[in-house]
């Protein structure tokens, strides 16, 4: 199953080897044919693509075009898209059509970027398996029986099968990286604050970052470099200077050090994901990198942390779903807090009522202090923990992901085993630096990812990094067997975007 | 049994800032329903605030104002709850860390006495936006229009012992927000300037605070002062009845001029206060608050004491004059034109220039007479082309528009009669027609010298000099 990678498409691009509107056309196709079985999109935007595609072809042929212009590609339901359906794959915003276009949005557009479509997820960011989307969960290319990870599992579906070369994530607590790990790709969140969140839909805005779903970390480079930077719209975005990640990549590792933490190494991780990390540690040594030993003594709390000061946030940013002014609306209501009570019902899933529910609680008076005050202290031990890693190590690596991709249903019944999926990114989110995932290997014939982690503001040396042992190892390259072909009568394809309110 | 009433007030000052205080929108009054509300007002799914910088000046000029601490690093805090007219569901407010902490502000009492009132903190938030419940046929309307607009939520320590303290603080500091830091343009009836009123009673010479009621949304001084006076006789019946104050929420109803119950505080929301994780702590550096020190003005202690010892004034009148710059810049002008006497001129402002503002109901810049006009006005007393008793007429003639001192004088012929003869003529007049009354006052009826001067003032049309009158009446009383 072929796929081609950003930087390659590009160059064709450019070259015009190939124009835009063809290959537009043939992610159109590849969508329409292996989505059925995957369903990695919410919204397909057939229509907007190839008229941007023939504009983004009309440059080129002026000799205008940027680095990236007519590149086909995809963003996850959860970024604005003006006059397209935006759900967050959530019922409450089924009928949600953006009226502007988000900061990550504009600017990949501006870059020259084709959108097709919007990528599944998991309903307000909320899920590792992409289960708890409205729209049905997603099947992972490498076995559809088993889930890509979440909640960017659509945009990691849909760029492990060849759909598009790349597309949008956001991380709040591993959301990028896991769903790379488990469908064997690459996937890169940067530093809280290097890209702007306005028009990204928050879920915990103190942990919230958008980041890129991609093949290689060539094509995360490239990506980043037109996503990151100052936004006067986002008060927590960072002035700080975007370096050009793609000139860094080929930097030696020579005399770099990597720091591993045991805590990384625990009882939950599966003995042959733990042995592919392993082995990718040594390929690092291999390319002259040391690799030493660091403690993060209190990562052990992240998980607890993360689960009290995310639902926080989320039960504040999600009460603006009411089913006053926009979003879902309950028409059994009879007055003003039935009508509140029953649109919220109606419209959230089970895990973002259990979320809200528990962001409340540990906001409540009487328990604010022992809950939401000591995760805030908690959050401080931890991100205190990296920064003291980072003042002897250039890099911290360990596995992305416990497991490598579970069955569907297999968590579900469980929100406590679901939630321990992201106890080896969680931590980052919390201390607000960068990470990545890149494949390093196999697992029973599932992929497995490394995770890589960097201090803040050190996406050009993450990026090194992650480049250096993909020039070092091929297990980036390697694809899914194509997935059943289900046909038109059996799956309905993705609804196409008419703009109408369904 | 006497009962002290123990009294805070809680001011909500609109900022005057042309935009939101968290995003881009117009705050322009009177806008068609939701004109003035952009996608960051309305809540939308993604967007974030922005702090206005202009928003954040006038709150550290507020600070300084009333002598307050300026943090130099504050956090935006949320308040959540539900409301159709609060879109995110929350509110952006200051809680643990506000902006302005501490502070006092002067206020004048009737009797001129002056008390300093102690304000607790002062912070920055925004407001919510406005329900309808008319018009639309059993459903209710949201005009977000307000929602965003800039507010500086002033609180006060309980100093203030009585609904007229009460409303004295709140005239002093909507005069200083909106007359002397120009921070609020001050319109009460737009709902620019709003309080509510935090009231218990307590036994007289007892320091345990009592129950309080919270009055919400007092938009002009007398209903703050009726509203309580009314829950002040409220409480102390209940107590004195041996009944309890409970704590709640209560709103003045002007018409039945009486306060209800809103809510109870087991009904009150539990707001999850938390960091707004959407704003960074707000940071104001040394030299910010020292640039903005240099834009006050004159505040109104200040102004006082300069009245007091520049132009000798008394305390009652200072206060008077000192309660709003304009009236205070208006009487120093008219002390310039009147070259000096600064006593009588503030007779006059305090005085006729009051009185006759508020009959019409109207602002001291919309006076008909000006300063130059009052102060050509003394002048002519002054020099003694007219009594004072004149001067009043005329004022009321240049008051309706009538013209200039000199012209109404004039025209009027109201010029002051100072001819010996003249007056003597009319003191012999008066004599001669009052035969009887004459040998009275001769007789040891000193009381009947004012009858004498009546006359001889209605004869010369009032316009004798009174002091001239006088002597030459007594000399011909004598014989």
């Amino acid at each position: 199953m072929e796929r081609q990678t950003l930087a390659g498409l590009a160059r064709d691009l450019r070259s015009r080897a190939v124009s835009s509107r063809e290959l537009t056309t043939a992610a159109l196709e590849r969508i329409a044919r292996l989505d059925p079985a995957l369903n990695a999109f919410i919204t397909v935007t057939p229509e907007q693509a190839l008229a941007a595609a023939d504009a983004a072809d009309a440059r080129l042929a002026r000799g205008e075009g940027g680095l990236l212009t007519g590149v086909p590609f995809a963003h996850k339901d959860i970024f604005c898209t003006r006059g397209v359906l935006t759900t967050c794959a959530s019922k409450m915003l089924a009928n949600f059509v953006a009226p502007y276009d988000a900061a990550v949005v504009e600017r990949l557009a501006a870059a020259g970027l084709v959108t097709v479509g919007k990528t599944n997820m998991d309903e307000f960011a909320m899920g590792s398996s992409n289960e708890t989307s409205f729209y049905g969960a997603v099947k992972n290319p490498w076995d559809v029986a088993r889930s890509p990870g979440g909640s960017s599992g659509g945009s990691a579906a849909a760029v492990a099968s060849g759909m598009v070369p790349a597309a949008t994530g956001t991380d709040t607590g591993g959301s990028i990286r896991q769903p790379a790990a488990l469908a064997g790709i690459t996937g890169v969140k940067p530093t809280y604050g290097r890209v702007s969140r306005y028009g990204m839909i928050a879920f915990a805005s103190s942990l919230d970052q958008a980041g890129v779903l991609t093949l290689t970390a060539e094509d995360a480079a490239l990506l980043l470099e037109a996503m990151a930077g100052f936004d006067p719209r986002d008060s927590t975005s960072a002035d700080v200077p975007v370096p050009r990640y793609t000139e860094s990549l080929g930097g030696s590792l020579r005399g770099k050090t990597i720091g591993v933490p045991p805590e990384f190494f625990d009882a939950g991780l599966d003995a042959e994901c733990g042995a592919r990390v392993r082995e990718a540690l040594a390929v690092f040594e291999s390319l002259g990198a040391k690799i030493v030993e660091v403690s993060l003594p209190h990562l052990a709390l992240s998980v607890p942390t993360y689960y009290i000061v995310a639902p926080a946030e989320a039960s504040s940013n999600l009460a603006r779903f009411d089913g006053v002014r926009f979003g879902h609306r309950s028409t059994a209501a009879g007055s003003l807090e039935e009508m509140y009570k029953r649109s919220r019902q109606e419209g959230f899933g089970a895990e973002v009522r259990r979320r809200i529910m528990t962001g409340t609680y540990v906001l409540s008076a009487g328990y604010y202090d022992a809950y939401y005050l000591k995760a805030q202290q908690a959050r401080q031990l931890i991100a205190e923990d990296f920064r003291k890693a980072f003042a002897t190590v250039d890099l911290i690596a360990g596995p992305t992901s416990p497991t490598a991709a579970f069955r569907l249903g297999e968590k579900t019944a469980d929100p406590v085993q679901m939630y321990l999926n992201d106890i080896y990114t969680i931590g980052v989110n919390l201390a607000g630096l960068p990470g990545a995932s890149v494949p390093c290997g196999f697992a029973a014939g599932l992929p497995v990812g490394l995770q890589l982690i960097g201090p803040a503001f050190g996406e050009a040396a993450l990026l090194n990094f992650a480049h250096q042992y993909q020039q070092a190892t091929d297990w980036h390259t390697r694809t899914p067997p194509p997935p059943p072909v289900v046909g038109a009568a059996s799956a309905a394809p993705p609804r196409q975007d008419t703009g109408a309110r369904p | 049994m006497t009962w002290e009433p123990v009294i805070g007030l809680e001011i909500h000052a609109q900022l005057a800032t042309k935009s939101k205080i968290f995003s881009g929108a117009a705050t322009a009054y009177g806008a068609a329903p939701n004109t003035q509300a952009c996608l960051v007002d309305l809540g939308y799914p993604g967007v974030l605030p922005v702090l206005n910088a202009e928003a954040v000046r006038l709150a550290v000029k507020f600070g300084l104002a009333v002598a307050a601490k300026v943090a130099h690093r504050s956090v935006f805090a949320r308040k959540n709850y539900f409301y159709p007219d609060l879109p995110k569901g929350y509110q952006i407010s200051q809680y643990e860390l506000p902006v302005v902490a501490g502070g006092t502000l002067e206020i004048t009492l009737e009797d001129g006495t002056r008390k300093v009132v102690r304000i607790t903190r002062a912070h920055l938030e925004e407001d919510a936006g406005k329900s309808l419940h008319e018009s639309f046929h059993g459903l209710s309307g949201i005009d977000l229009n307000r929602a965003g607009t800039p507010l500086l939520e002033i609180v006060s320590e309980p100093d203030l012992r009585s609904a007229k303290e009460a409303a004295a603080y709140m005239r002093a500091m909507h005069q200083l927000v909106s007359e002397y830091l120009g921070i609020c343009d001050g319109n009460l009836q737009e709902g620019s300037f709003r309080c509510d009123a935090n009231v218990s009673v307590r036994r007289a010479g007892t320091d345990k605070l009592g129950t309080r009621a919270e009055i919400k949304n007092l938009n002009s001084f007398r209903f703050l002062e009726r509203a309580i006076l009314f829950e002040i006789d409220r409480q102390v019946e209940l107590l004195e009845d041996g009944g309890k104050v409970v704590q709640e929420t209560r709103l003045y109803d002007p018409d039945k001029d009486e306060t209800r119950s809103m809510r109870s505080k087991e009904e009150a929301n539990d707001y999850r206060y938390f960091p707004d994780p959407d704003l960074l702590p707000l940071e104001i550096s040394a030299e910010f608050i020292e640039s903005v020190r240099g834009t006050l003005p004159e505040l109104p202690a200040q102004k006082a004491a300069r009245f007091a010892s520049q132009y000798g004034l008394p305390a009652a009148d200072v206060g008077l004059l000192t309660q709003g710059v304009a009236a205070a810049d208006w009487f120093e002008q008219a002390v310039a034109a009147a070259g000096g006497d600064a006593k009588s001129v503030a007779n006059w402002v305090t005085g006729n220039v009051f009185a006759l503002l508020n009959r019409d109901g109207k602002a001291i810049g919309e006076s008909p007479v000006t300063p130059d006009g009052l102060g050509a006005l003394l002048r002519r007393i002054a020099d003694g082309t007219i009594s004072g008793k004149i001067a009043k007429d005329v004022f009321e003639a240049m008051w309706a528009g009538e013209g200039g001192a000199d012209e109404i004088i004039a025209k009027k012929g109201l010029r002051q009669i100072t001819d010996t003869g003249a007056i003597e003529a009319a003191i012999d007049a008066v004599i001669a027609a009052n035969p009887g009354q004459v040998a009275e006052y001769r007789g040891g009826k000193d009381k009947l010298l004012g009858f004498f001067v009546g006359q001889v003032m209605k004869a010369t049309g009032g316009k004798a000099n009174p002091g001239q009158l006088n002597e030459l009446l007594k000399k011909k009383l004598a014989g």
